[in-house]
């Protein structure tokens, strides 16, 4: 996780981790989800669901920090996050 | 990679939406599956009974969303959503109702009922859900389409002048008035949430993306592109002069919360005059006295 400036309580902090599920066949592949997070988990894949659009896939599920907007963003219903946060895993150095 | 093709119940939307109905018919990148959600979430955090809450929506692509939110709801005639909601909220005064309609729906088919209801200052809350085009019926020209912009019944462009949705409901006596974008997700949440705390006509009116038709007509690429549009151009500014937020093609979208205020609503007044005319005859219309 890269800060601004680091935090006084840095070793307290615990980084949020979420794990990001795709419900492909309701997938209309508009995108939404892959243009705004923030944290670029998601691409669209290169296969199509039976209705013929590409899902988005997960390339960098370590980076999710379950902040739930492609849940919010996502106009089908079809992706939604789970906050998978271990309480004492997930400290940060400061550095990405 | 996680992909859960089977799971399809375990959405945390699941439980609000009518599942056998999904798919929606919204198009790709359509924006008024996101108003649905934030629509929940809102709910969810304002605490409200879910059992007390009614939504009320017209036709067009809008109109459909009383058929896909699992709460109790009615797919009324075309612009008649408003005066459908009246009734509903005069019948039962207990019940938060809900208008979720489009810009078709509300303003120009029903735009009469609009503006009396919120003279009268029912207390309903009215979402607007404006994609600036009529939608369904395959991109004519409505009271929202911006000036110089295609639809297909204008194939030189559109010659009249838009409504100003803030405005208008803002004049005829709306006491909560916000504009935002289907990009605005966390205050576009926040603000139904307080429209459904507001005691009086709110209205919010949301900027979609239609890819399928307006930004077809006008060549403006997809949904996505709209939403970078939005992401560009639109400028927050709460309390702006409304007489200045007009929507012009392509250019600057002001969002905001833009009134924010107290008046007696249509029941108050009734209670207040009929109080004042006989005295303690009068037995107040209202929750505490029978209806509901």
């Amino acid at each position: 996780m890269k800060f601004w400036r680091t935090p006084l309580d840095v070793d307290k902090l615990v980084v949020p981790h979420g794990e990001v599920h795709i419900i492909w066949e309701r997938c209309k592949g508009c995108g939404f989800c892959v243009e705004y997070c923030p944290r670029d988990v998601l691409e669209l894949s290169e296969e199509f669901n039976s209705k013929g659009y590409h899902p988005p896939k997960v390339v960098n599920a370590d980076r999710c920090v379950s902040c739930n907007l492609c849940e919010s963003i996502c106009p089908e219903f079809a992706i939604y996050c789970v906050n998978t946060t271990q309480p004492e895993g997930g400290k940060t150095d400061g550095t990405d | 990679m996680t992909q859960t093709a089977q799971a399809t119940n375990e959405h945390p939307m699941a439980e609000w939406l009518r599942m056998d109905r999904m798919p929606h018919i919204w198009c790709s990148t359509c924006g008024i599956g996101i108003v649905v959600t934030c629509f929940t979430e809102a709910l969810k955090k304002s605490g409200i009974d879910p059992n007390t809450v009614a939504i009320v929506s017209g036709i067009g692509c809008t109109g459909r969303i009383a058929g896909y939110i699992r709460l109790d709801s009615f797919h009324t005639t075309h612009g008649r959503a408003i005066p459908f909601a009246t009734g509903l909220k005069l019948g039962n005064p207990r019940l938060k109702v809900v208008v979720m309609s489009g810009d078709g729906d509300l303003v120009a088919i029903g735009g009469n009922h609009l503006i009396h209801a919120a003279r009268r200052n029912m207390d309903i809350t009215v979402i607007c859900v404006n994609n600036f085009t009529y939608a369904m019926t395959g991109g004519q020209v409505g009271p929202t389409t911006p000036t110089t912009a295609y639809a297909s019944t204008t194939p030189y462009g559109n010659y009249e002048n838009p409504f100003n949705l803030p405005r208008l409901a803002a004049s005829s006596g709306a006491v909560y008035v916000a504009r935002w974008t289907a990009l605005h997700l966390r205050r576009l949440t926040k603000s139904i949430g307080e429209a459904l705390h507001k005691k009086g006509f709110s209205f919010i009116e949301v900027v979609t993306p239609c890819s399928t038709l307006y930004a077809r007509k006008n060549r403006l690429g997809s949904g996505l592109d709209l939403m970078r549009f939005y992401h560009d151009s639109s400028e927050i500014e709460h309390h702006a002069e409304l007489e200045k937020i007009n929507i012009e093609f392509q250019k600057k979208i002001v969002v905001g919360k833009f009134v924010d205020e107290e008046r007696p609503t249509f029941i108050d007044g009734y209670n207040a005059r009929m109080k004042e005319v006989f005295g303690d005859k009068f037995k107040e219309y209202g929750e505490e006295n029978g209806q509901n």
